[in-house]
């Protein structure tokens, strides 16, 4: 079942909100947020891309290791951090922080504050991201950060949208 | 070029944050309008409206026409259209993953309790 499309936000000027509804109970899907074969099974970014490893410490102080690796060439980038609140199937606040492996693309180390929610109401479950990057400049790196080739074919379509006009 | 595009980004989203502006723009879409012909349905102050105006122009958002005596305020699509291909780059991303879940959970949904791993 479809459910509405993610929709991103930005709240102030160093965050980024991204909310989605789920077509499941918040235990489930929390479970699918937090253990490390389901989340492998999901969390992969762009096409082509495969997670090898994902480590998961759920606790507070507790850290997690996410590494995704490309099948194309082989190069690998990923995230790690440290929970600093969790409330199964509720809440969960950890630090996120980046490094660029192989695939030279952004800067390694920037650090940001990621807070999942889960709100269940009805059977469907809406979960909200919101990442504090700590500055304007950081999140704009980091979300243009791994979308620069989706970026530039954007703006040839957007070119050529523009020139048919 | 990620520079320049993305300040651009940062003043297109900063001038899209307000209500006022953002139906100066809705305004706009229908046809260009002066400063006067723009401050009498938002029943704003000339001088109010104008500071808005000054962001939006700012972003890139309008342009000021000269015609005569007359300096009409224009909409200006591109930066529009950038800052949601942007955005929706971005989301795409997120959605892709957000559709695999959709279909784990529905599967792990079939299939209840007997496989679910130990708790911890």
């Amino acid at each position: 079942m479809t459910m509405d499309k993610a929709q991103v936000s930005m709240p102030s000027d160093r965050e980024v909100k991204v909310t989605r509804s789920f077509q499941a109970p918040r235990a489930l899907v929390y479970r699918a947020y937090t253990e490390p074969k389901l989340l492998q099974r999901w969390l992969l970014g762009p096409p082509g891309w495969t997670m090898p490893v994902c480590e998961m410490d759920v606790r507070v102080g507790g850290s997690y290791r996410w590494r995704w690796r490309s099948n194309e060439d082989r190069t690998e980038f990923g995230f790690s951090g440290v929970f600093r609140e969790v409330e199964p199937a509720k809440k969960l606040v950890h630090t996120e922080k980046y490094d660029a492996g192989t695939t030279g693309v952004g800067e390694s180390g920037g650090e940001s504050l990621v807070t999942v929610s889960f709100d269940e109401q009805g059977g469907v479950t809406t979960v909200t991201s919101l990442m504090d990057f700590g500055s304007k400049e950081a999140r704009d790196a980091a979300v243009a950060t791994g979308m620069t080739d989706g970026m530039e074919q954007s703006y040839q379509l957007l070119d050529k949208m523009l020139a048919e006009q | 070029m990620k520079e320049p595009a993305s300040e651009r980004l940062d003043a297109t989203f900063i001038a899209l944050a307000d209500p006022t502006r953002r139906a100066i723009l809705a305004r706009l879409a229908r046809k260009e309008a002066s400063v006067n012909e723009l401050a009498e349905p938002f029943a704003m102050s000339q001088p109010a409206i104008s500071k808005h105006l000054k962001v939006l122009e700012r972003a890139g958002l309008i342009s000021v026409a000269q015609e005569g005596q007359r300096r009409p305020r224009r909409l200006e699509v591109r930066p529009l259209a950038e800052a949601s291909a942007w955005i929706d780059r971005y989301r795409e991303i997120w959605e892709a993953n957000f559709t695999r879940l959709d279909t784990l959970l529905e599967e792990l949904q079939q299939k209840p309790a007997r496989r679910s791993r130990k708790k911890s």
